[in-house]
């Protein structure tokens, strides 16, 4: 296998705004602040965190549909940021994106057959309407949707077929990489297996690449080869399915395992579960050191001070980014108690911002 | 005796010009301090069912029959007034989103206080260290400044702790949790799923949870009842459900979705088509289109629910063979 994404180091800052006529900068949310990863050609990257914890942006900064800040993405040889305007344009054919929630994302006002021609307009490849017809056809039989699905309207269909819809519309131009943003997490519980399968299959026949964005663990566990845990913009852990259950490093990951409710009474009785004090704190004032010290129970004086880099931890390639890792593996840092901290709007937003942005009056008389 | 006894409840709105059957004929018991969870896919009338129970459905347009009986009395049948009185102080519900549940303009201590000067005639100042107190017991830390604040200063978790403070307010012997951690991250809804348990075997209040996520009632519900469109489909105690599921669509579901715990399987179990090709429950098993092991005899006539194993209910005409766990 060779590589087909390389990310290195990259940062997503997005400027906090303020003032009414200068329009000056006040500070950034870090919403991806230094990530640096490898997608291998054929397989599937499954990225995990919680809400904010910048894995959406992540994704969509990969495709350049945000602009990051910082880094350099090479999609198989080429550097994605050096390309410009129609070459870029051009680029996209080759790195496409499923949705999460497939309502929103296609127009209710095209039909099908328009959703999908749009993509092969666009590129160039709609010149021979038999040729495209055919195209249409072959691309809606891989879904599962019969033909005459080109006719219908979004609103026509059920929420999985929807998001049938999504992932042809993403496969009709042929792409190479599939980043898939919660492509199942809008679905009920008996229509997401449909999809997870569908994607397994399609990968299977047509060796697509995918980046799978999810906050379900279990659900990435089973689609994915690589898993990375992300946590306030940058990535903690990382490793192969199966080793990140069996043998999670960083406190977080260990957290979040924790977390995932089972549908098995026998073993929810007797699990051990880590909870995590309080909330993620804002991107846009994150801890000194290591983001997760502040919620952390193995946290230490070395966390505040210094910030842990995404290390290689064995011959494995697990690679997990804190300090103790060894200590907490071997049992022989004991964990202590945390207490929740007081997240304030006026304390955990940028230098500058906060009380101006959201005027909150704090001289409420108790009532 | 039981606290709750919910007999052939059935809601029918008016959709299109057209009735339409939210919740059919659905019976259930919850008995003080137990926990009943209320298991479906969206559209299969678990919440329908809460705010029928509550009286919260608008009294137009839709028809609600059937029995509630909350110690012996029908909430169907009081008046308003009456089930005002007892909302809140009997009962106590916890909506999905915290955020529309709560009050934007009003300061977070007033909205638990609130309740109690409502039920217990509790004087402003009073009610409010008793708020305090609450807010405490939820776990929000700093409960004092929290007092005067909004509900867009708190993050979502703490948001709902101050929903579950709201409905514990009066000590309610009925909680009625409605989706209350899917709009929350894994390790917040540990946190709350922590907490209720805590509050739920702490005081005896028994609770119905209400949810799509089969991991959550696991871990907490005495009995779990599984709807499908409309109607009970199987009601077990949570081992027996889990661990011997009858019905082709609970044994479906839990087939369906990959689990942490085991081995990374191969392809998931599917279950084909959707909620769109059910048939209608008079003209035999609404699920039978897309069940695996549909017979001749699911179609035709409504399949009736009989009494199962240990005090469950099963409604299938060809169950899933499974041996009875110890």
């Amino acid at each position: 296998m060779s590589s087909l994404v390389e990310i290195d180091d990259l940062k997503v800052h997005f400027p906090i705004k303020s003032g009414l006529l200068l329009n000056r900068t006040v500070g950034y949310v870090y919403a991806v602040d230094g990530v640096s990863l490898t997608i291998e050609r054929g397989e599937t990257y499954g990225l995990v965190g919680e809400s904010g914890c910048g894995k959406s942006t992540l994704g969509r900064g990969l495709l350049r549909l945000v602009e990051p800040t910082n880094g350099k993405i090479t999609f198989d040889g080429t550097d994605v940021r050096a390309l410009e305007g129609e070459q870029m344009r051009r680029f996209r054919r080759r790195m496409q994106m499923v949705f999460q929630d497939p309502m929103s994302s296609l127009d209710p006002r095209q039909s099908v057959e328009s959703l999908l021609v749009e993509g092969l307009k666009a590129h160039g490849l709609a010149k021979d309407k038999a040729a495209m017809r055919t195209r249409l056809r072959s691309t809606l039989d891989s879904v599962g949707l019969p033909a005459s699905a080109l006719n219908k309207y979004p609103h026509e269909f059920s929420g999985g077929q929807r998001q049938r819809i999504g992932i042809a519309r993403a496969l009709v131009l042929g792409p190479e990489l599939i980043v898939a943003d919660e492509p199942v997490s809008a679905l009920d519980v008996s229509i997401q297996a449909q999809v997870v399968n569908l994607l397994g299959d399609l990968q299977e026949s047509l060796g697509l690449t995918y980046l799978v964005i999810a906050h379900d663990l279990a659900v990435v566990r089973h689609i994915s080869d690589t898993i990375g845990v992300m946590y306030l913009g940058s990535l903690v852990e990382e490793a192969d399915g199966d080793q990140l259950y069996g043998r999670p490093l960083h406190p977080y990951t260990r957290a979040l395992l924790s977390a995932v409710p089972i549908p098995d009474p026998y073993v929810e009785d007797q699990r051990e579960r880590i909870l995590l004090a309080g909330d993620l704190p804002s991107p846009a004032n994150p801890p000194s050191g290591c983001r997760f010290r502040t919620r952390c129970p193995w946290s230490q004086t070395r966390c505040a001070a210094e910030r842990p880099d995404l290390r290689v931890f064995d011959d494995s390639g697990q690679r997990v980014a804190c300090h103790f890792a060894e200590e907490i593996l071997a049992g022989t840092l004991k964990p202590h108690e945390v207490r929740a901290e007081i997240v304030r709007p006026g304390a955990d937003a940028a230098p500058g911002v906060g009380p101006e942005l959201i005027p909150t009056r704090t001289d409420v008389p108790a009532p | 005796m039981p606290l709750l006894d919910v007999r052939d409840l059935s809601v029918v709105f008016q959709r299109d010009n057209k009735p339409f059957t939210a919740v059919d004929g659905v019976s259930f018991t919850v008995e003080p301090g137990q926990a009943v969870g209320l298991v479906g896919e969206s559209g299969c009338g678990k919440s329908v069912t809460s705010l029928a129970i509550m009286g919260l459905l608008p009294r137009r347009g839709n028809k609600v029959t059937g029995e509630v009986l909350f110690d012996d009395t029908d909430l169907l049948k009081l008046r308003p007034q009456e089930l005002r009185d007892r909302r809140g102080r009997d009962i106590g519900m916890i909506f999905q989103d915290p955020l529309s549940s709560l009050n934007p303009v009003i300061p977070l201590g007033l909205q638990v206080a609130e309740v109690l000067e409502r039920h217990q005639g509790k004087k402003r100042q009073e009610a409010l260290r008793e708020a305090r107190k609450l807010l405490d017991a939820v776990g929000i830390p700093d409960p004092t400044r929290r007092l005067k604040e909004f509900p867009h200063q708190l993050s979502g978790g703490m948001r709902q702790r101050a929903l579950i403070a709201i409905a514990l307010a009066c000590k309610p012997r009925l909680l009625i949790a409605d989706e209350p951690t899917t709009a929350l991250d894994v390790t917040i809804q540990a946190q709350i799923l922590t907490l209720l348990k805590e509050l739920v075997e702490g005081s005896g209040t028994a609770l119905i949870m209400i949810t799509h996520d089969l991991g959550v009632v696991a871990g907490l519900c005495d009995t779990v009842n599984v709807l499908y469109a409309g109607k009970v489909v199987e009601r077990a105690a949570r081992h027996d459900l889990f661990g011997a599921p009858r019905h082709p669509y609970t044994h479906g579901l839990l087939q369906s979705v990959p689990r942490l715990d085991v081995e990374r399987g191969g392809r998931l179990h599917q279950i084909r088509g959707s909620v769109n090709d059910n048939i209608p429950w008079s003209e035999g098993c609404a699920f039978a289109p897309r069940c695996d092991r549909v017979i001749d005899a699911c179609i035709g006539e409504t399949v009736p629910l009989e009494p199962a194993f240990r005090g469950g209910a099963l409604r299938c005409t060809n169950p899933v063979p499974q041996e009875v766990p110890a």
